[in-house]
């Protein structure tokens, strides 16, 4: 009885102190997940394995909601399609060996985007590290030229410190990915330090960057202008320069042309737009580059698709470069003079400067410029010409609709025919040119957008990158609607070779290719298949009433092209604009810049 | 043109892999790197030696801080800055050639530490070009093994 009796009064006190523990402590797992979620991040992308299942374990039943993917590397495109449509940090979790090098493609194209996203990956325990274990890889070593911060975390107490810097990082000045690898023995181990301190970095990697450079210079190199002209890229989006950017090219009249990561920092249909410049530019926006006086490159960073010569590109303007990263300035193209900082914030001290101008000749110059060369292609028999169905898309969608794609012909069209409205609703691998970022961006785009139409425009060999995300987007109901243009090559390659390669179609012939109707159905997703012409208008609305995910698979010509086009290494001098005469057909033009366009074909209002 | 950087940098696991990481990555040239401790030891200076045009310096420095271990960068080319390198050196030697090379390395002030029937071992501290010319002194006696450390660097007190 006594015995007994002290067996009671003993376990007892055993689970008093046990109570007492998880008030004091909690795991590295649940630090890591409570000082996520303390930053706003409340969904992740993600495939569970050995070394991450503590980690999987904690987020179970947490308020951190995790959406399963099919492969690695669309959960790291999910992070970032959820990260572009909302300028949010976007989550994706691997891991350890494969699983974490899976995310490595993703990473990559977040790194040459400054897209922000967050990687987590398990590890081996601490005491296995450096043994070639199961699964073990160096992640951290991999990802060091990738990322903008990463770590290993080797104790319990840094958890928070390390979450709260990769998280801070990832979002501040030019952003990008941060990756957190993270042992097994560590997600379990517990801490007492629950809440990050002062970070162990320095403070400019989190903090706003000043305003440095030549803003009086700019102002009165502008107001002495004759013919300036705005070149913006992805990093007016990343500010947020959306309005101030209308009211400086309005106060100004500076027209504007946008790279193909700035389409929707100004509005496509805005009159002082001149839509997309570079290798697939719009022959008027390649023109008035060459022909402004002033260019003033605000959040884009003359890369080889833009500058393609850089000795020979807007050489007789004065060059003025705005940008959050000083390392851009002068890394390229060498620019008469700088400034360095948010961009939003820079376009509102520079407003107040300028002058306020009427009307300029240059402007009524670039107009006439629009209305001299606009996009053209041929209508042939009943081909469907896929430049005419995203046309199409877009007044149905009043230029309102964020459209994801991947990378090829199909993306240059896009780019070219749909004038977007605003910023964070053209999601598209621009750097590193990713097939297969598409789907699973848009996936991610729908969950952090979901009030929006978010479509798909793939094409046959893209799509088949990463299509076993059917089953994500059908076991989440995540409705995005897709688009894959079928020719049955890989249309770019296709191009490249028959305007560089005389004809040998080395490896460029998608023969065997599934049938993606088919292979919806096996998903239990509603799709169709259309090959001529008069379906275009009931697929298209099949596409948009369709409350759940699904498909159209669009039969288009082989031969189709991108134009215009300005090879690699030449200047826009050597432009090659659609010669209609040396195809079939009738020729089409089309100005997707024009304000009027979108408006005069409205079918459909909003949801 | 050689630059001199003086990178202060955080003590942190990974700190070594993404600075040289970052010259292999870019293709930049670079002559040397060492990298040991300073006064505080929660913090390390690299110091580099580059083989690039003026630009590509100031890029390299834009690159470098952007790294979240990177503290601080200080350009030390000038003569405002001490240099120094250490190098050890075994030369051959015998009856008729060790008078001359005794007198050598007086007159470079280097110093003996070891010595054979058939060998000199030498070290020196001293700045990078005077070790250039010790080394082409030294190099027609036949050098049988040669370890050179890289150029480190620190600014002379400011005068008055």
């Amino acid at each position: 009885m006594a015995k007994n009796n002290n067996n009671q009064g003993s376990s007892a006190k055993t689970s008093a102190t046990r109570t007492e523990k998880t008030v004091l402590t909690k795991s590295g797992a649940e630090v890591l997940i409570d000082t996520v979620l303390a930053n706003k991040i409340d969904s992740c992308w993600g495939y569970p394995g050995g070394a991450i299942l503590p980690f999987y374990d904690a987020m179970y039943g947490s308020n951190l909601k995790h959406y399963l993917v099919r492969h690695e590397q669309a959960a790291a495109h999910a992070a970032e399609g959820f990260a572009k449509a909302t300028g949010k940090v976007g989550m994706c979790i691997a891991t350890s060996g494969p699983g974490a090098t899976n995310l490595v493609t993703g990473i990559t194209d977040a790194k040459m985007d400054s897209v922000p996203i967050l990687a987590l990956t398990g590890q081996v325990a601490t005491t296995a590290i450096g043994t070639d274990a199961f699964q073990e890889c160096d992640i951290y070593g991999i990802t060091i030229p990738i990322t903008k911060y990463n770590a290993l975390i080797r104790y319990a107490d840094e958890v928070a410190d390390i979450t709260e810097t990769a998280i801070r990082v990832a979002q501040s000045g030019r952003p990008g990915p941060v990756l957190i690898d993270f042992p097994k023995d560590i997600q379990v181990a517990h801490t007492a330090r629950l809440k990050p301190g002062k970070l162990p970095i320095p403070p400019r990697h989190y903090e706003k960057p000043p305003v440095v450079g030549d803003l009086a210079r700019l102002a009165d190199a502008i107001n002495r202008a004759r013919a300036p002209l705005l070149y913006v890229g992805g990093g007016a989006i990343h500010s947020g320069a959306y309005a101030n950017l209308i009211k400086l090219a309005e106060k100004a009249q500076i027209p504007v042309v946008s790279t193909l990561m700035g389409l929707g920092a100004f509005p496509g249909t805005h009159d002082l737009s001149l839509g997309m410049l570079g290798m697939h530019g719009m022959a008027y926006a390649n023109k008035a580059v060459q022909e402004c006086d002033l260019l003033i490159s605000a959040g884009a960073r003359y890369d080889d698709r833009v500058a393609t010569d850089k000795s020979d590109f807007a050489s007789q303007a004065l060059r003025a470069h705005i940008d959050v990263d000083q390392a851009e300035i002068n890394k390229r193209v060498k620019v008469d003079f700088y400034i360095a900082g948010d961009l939003n914030d820079v376009i509102a001290e520079l407003i107040p400067k300028v002058k306020q101008v009427k009307e300029r000749a240059w402007v009524t110059f670039c107009r006439d410029l629009k209305a001299a060369n606009p996009l053209r292609f041929n209508k042939n028999g009943s081909f469907i010409k896929p430049q005419q169905l995203i046309y199409r898309l877009w007044q149905k969608t009043r230029g309102e609709a964020i459209i994801s794609t991947d990378v090829g012909q199909h993306q240059m069209w896009a780019a070219q025919y749909y004038a977007f409205n605003g910023p964070r609703q053209w999601l598209t691998s621009g750097g590193l040119g990713t097939m297969g970022f598409g789907f699973p961006a848009a996936l991610g785009a729908k969950i952090g957008c979901p009030e929006k139409d978010v479509v798909v425009i793939s094409g046959d060999g893209s799509f088949q990158m990463n299509m076993q995300e059917l089953a994500t987007a059908r076991m989440y109901n995540i409705p995005v609607k897709i688009i894959v243009f079928n020719n049955g090559f890989l249309g770019m390659v296709r191009q490249w070779q028959e305007l560089f390669y005389e004809n040998r179609f080395s490896s460029s012939d998608m023969d065997y290719n599934p049938d993606f109707a088919k292979l919806c159905a096996a998903f239990d997703i509603p799709a169709k298949r259309i090959t001529a012409d008069h379906e275009v208008e009931e697929a298209l609305d099949f596409l948009l009433n369709t409350k759940d995910v699904c498909l159209i698979e669009v039969a288009i010509p082989r031969e189709e092209k991108v134009y215009p086009m300005v090879s690699s290494g030449t200047g826009y001098r050597e432009m090659v604009d659609f010669d209609s005469s040396k195809e079939a057909g009738d020729e089409v033009k089309i100005i997707p810049n024009e304000p009027a366009a979108r408006d005069g074909y409205v079918t459909r209002g909003k949801k | 043109m050689r630059t001199v950087l003086s990178v202060l940098v955080r003590n942190s696991a990974g700190v070594l892999s993404h600075v040289s990481g970052l010259f292999t990555r870019r293709g930049y040239n670079i002559d040397s790197l060492s990298v040991g401790e300073t006064e505080d030891a929660t913090k390390s200076i690299i110091t580099l030696v580059v083989s690039e045009e003026e630009e590509m310096v100031r890029q390299i420095e834009k690159q470098l801080y952007k790294l979240v271990d990177v503290l601080e960068i200080r350009e030390l080319t000038g003569e405002d800055a001490l240099k120094r390198e250490l190098v050890l050196l075994t030369v051959k030697s015998s009856r008729e050639t060790r008078h001359e090379l005794l007198t050598l390395i007086n007159v470079f002030k280097a110093r003996v530490v070891d010595m054979s029937e058939s060998e000199i071992m030498i070290e020196m501290v001293a700045n990078p070009r005077r070790i250039s010319g010790f080394l082409r002194a030294f190099s027609e006696f036949g050098i049988i093994e040669m370890a050179r450390t890289g150029t480190i660097a620190l600014p002379f007190p400011a005068s008055g």
